[in-house]
């Protein structure tokens, strides 16, 4: 199968006696968004971790472009195409919109090792990071200091650090928390015009979003995978109602 | 930014006008302040290369700037004595050279703080500090116990080092080559943290998750920006004991890592000038200070308090203003 990007092969994950991760098998395809549900302590942290290189798994592999990365750190993932956001962002705060960017554009040119040479005078970075800052619409903040961005701007820039890599696969850890009803319209039209960049593995709690994003959804209960599938099928589903559909719509 | 720009200026013109005038009006005193300052300076440097830039608050400095005093240490007396050193086998000679000095120094530093920072990188925030201070301590009780090349005692060097062309006799060429030392650094600094692996080092002190995430490895990263460090603050470890004809076991003290953290914290933790402002007003307070009591430290740490409370930015901080994000 070529067109699957990402794949996680029979995770296993304990802490003590609690099983984060149990069994857990799943995979993206290319041009899809995949979502990942699940209530509080279901393991989607956990899960997330171990796809980005955080956490090393007890058994089971994560498969990244037909290659075997479960030895590989997060720097080596995301070299080898994984772009990841974070649930509580995570920025550069005493630096410009700019310069977090450019900071991208350096990940994936494998930049880092020039000593000589202004970094924001380079075109080369300063080209990709300005047309991803466009594309999530912080063009005109480039020069404003993160630490002074709303909550809102700082979830787009998440989403423009992923961009700035061209990666191959996008793992977006709750790019809609903490915004608003407008923030959220926005981010999730941003979502969907990203997906054919590249297959969007997307945890997320609002299950507007979910059901509007997704081709596919997988449901994680204590740690297992309960139910996967198309969105029609998972919101009929019984099982997936009574463990956590049923209280939150 | 504007204002850091002319504030760094004026204490560059500083720093070399008063010994300047020193020499005109024959004050050689004044003049081995300024080159104590100068070298200090270097050393808060290269300090300030981990410690505001990359966020790694290592008190473990001293370390380096010790090692540096004993290459000059070690090379001179071998040369004064005209005894060659042996080292694995091999007979070599000393020198008084002090390129020569130097390339050993800035060597022998970026060698130790690789091993040192591979050995404590690993960690971050209250145990980075615990093993760069009990690495340092491990280096300085190595040559207290070592007795051959003084122990306790130190190292006293009959003349000072030559430069090629120069009499490093004279205090005001002496204090020269140091200060052109110290702008050549500040400038490679300067270069330094503008490029790439400025910004991605600056970027890891304060995300490193996302630096992570960008594909940059973090650890390797920091380990360069530390050897880089540490051979920065060997170097001036060298002219230090230059400037003394003397090195012992006390360079080594973690009292000199907390003083050279002090030169930091009081000019401006990750300004580039931060360090030469904070030589300058330690030593500027030595001196005056220790002419009025004999207890001049409790006026330097209440100083250091006031400036930790209210003025973050140090000294630098106070007179230019609150950092534009990164430069």
């Amino acid at each position: 199968m070529t067109d699957t990007v990402l794949e996680v092969r029979n995770l296993r994950k304990a802490f003590g006696a609690i099983v984060a991760s149990d069994d857990v098998s799943l995979d993206l395809r290319r041009g899809e968004v995949h979502a990942l549900i699940g209530p509080n302590g279901a393991g989607k942290s956990t899960l997330i971790a171990q796809i980005a290189g955080g956490l090393r798994p007890d058994s089971g592999c994560v498969i990244l472009g037909g290659e075997d990365v479960t030895a590989c750190d997060t720097a080596a993932r995301a070299r080898r195409g994984l772009a990841r956001s974070f649930q509580v962002s995570a920025l550069a705060m005493d630096m410009t919109v700019l310069e977090n960017a450019v900071l991208g554009a350096i990940g994936a040119q494998r930049g880092v090792w020039r000593f000589l040479g202004s970094a924001l005078g380079d075109t080369r970075l300063v080209m990709p990071a300005r047309s991803a800052l466009a594309r999530v619409g912080l063009a005109g903040e480039a020069a404003t200091r993160v630490a002074d961005l709303s909550h809102g701007q700082r979830r787009r820039l998440e989403v423009a650090l992923a961009l700035v890599l061209q990666p191959t696969c996008f793992l977006l850890d709750e790019p809609l928390a903490g915004l608003g009803a407008d923030g959220s319209a926005e981010m999730t039209a941003l979502l969907a015009g990203l997906k054919t960049q590249a297959p969007i593995l997307l945890v997320e709690h609002d299950m507007d979003a979910v059901f509007r994003l997704a081709d596919r959804i997988t449901v994680l209960v204590y740690g297992r995978i309960i139910a996967s599938g198309p969105p029609d099928r998972i919101r009929s589903d019984g099982e997936v109602r009574r463990a956590y559909l049923g209280d939150a719509a | 930014m504007r204002v850091e720009i002319l504030v760094n200026a004026a204490l560059a013109c500083g720093l070399l006008a008063v010994p300047l005038l020193a020499h005109v009006m024959g004050e050689p005193f004044i003049i081995t302040l300024a080159t104590r300052a100068a070298i200090l300076a270097l050393a808060g440097v290269g300090l300030n290369l981990a410690l505001g830039t990359g966020g790694l608050v290592s008190l473990g400095h001293a370390a380096f700037f010790g090692l540096g005093g004993y290459a000059m240490g070690v090379l001179a007396w071998h040369a004064q004595m005209f005894t060659p050193m042996s080292l694995f086998g091999l007979e070599l000679a000393g020198t008084k050279s002090m390129p020569v000095i130097w390339l050993v120094a800035i060597v022998a530093g970026a060698g130790l703080s690789a091993l040192i920072g591979f050995l404590s990188l690993r960690s971050s925030g209250v145990y980075f500090i615990m093993l760069t201070l009990a690495f340092g301590q491990m280096v300085y009780y190595f040559a207290i116990s070592w007795p051959a090349y003084g122990g306790e005692d130190g190292l006293s060097i009959f003349v000072r080092n030559g430069f090629p062309g120069l009499n490093t006799l004279d205090p005001i060429q002496f204090f020269m080559v140091t200060y052109v030392a110290l702008m050549l650094v500040l400038g490679g600094m300067a270069l330094l943290r503008r490029s790439p692996f400025g910004l991605a080092l600056a970027a890891a002190r304060q995300s490193p998750a996302r630096v992570q995430a960008v594909g940059v490895p973090v650890f390797r990263l920091r380990l360069v920006a530390f050897v880089i460090s540490g051979a920065v603050t060997a170097f001036a470890g060298a002219l230090f004991a230059d400037l003394n004809r003397f090195v012992s076991p006390t360079m080594l003290s973690w009292h000199t890592s907390g003083e050279l953290i002090v030169i930091v914290v009081l000019g401006g933790v990750a300004r580039l000038y931060g360090p030469v402002a904070g030589a300058i007003l330690l030593v500027g307070l030595e001196h005056i200070l220790g002419g009025v009591s004999d207890y001049w430290q409790v006026f330097l740490g209440a100083g250091l308090l006031a400036v930790v409370l209210f003025a973050r930015g140090g000294l630098i901080g106070a007179l230019a203003g609150r950092a534009v994000a990164h430069d």
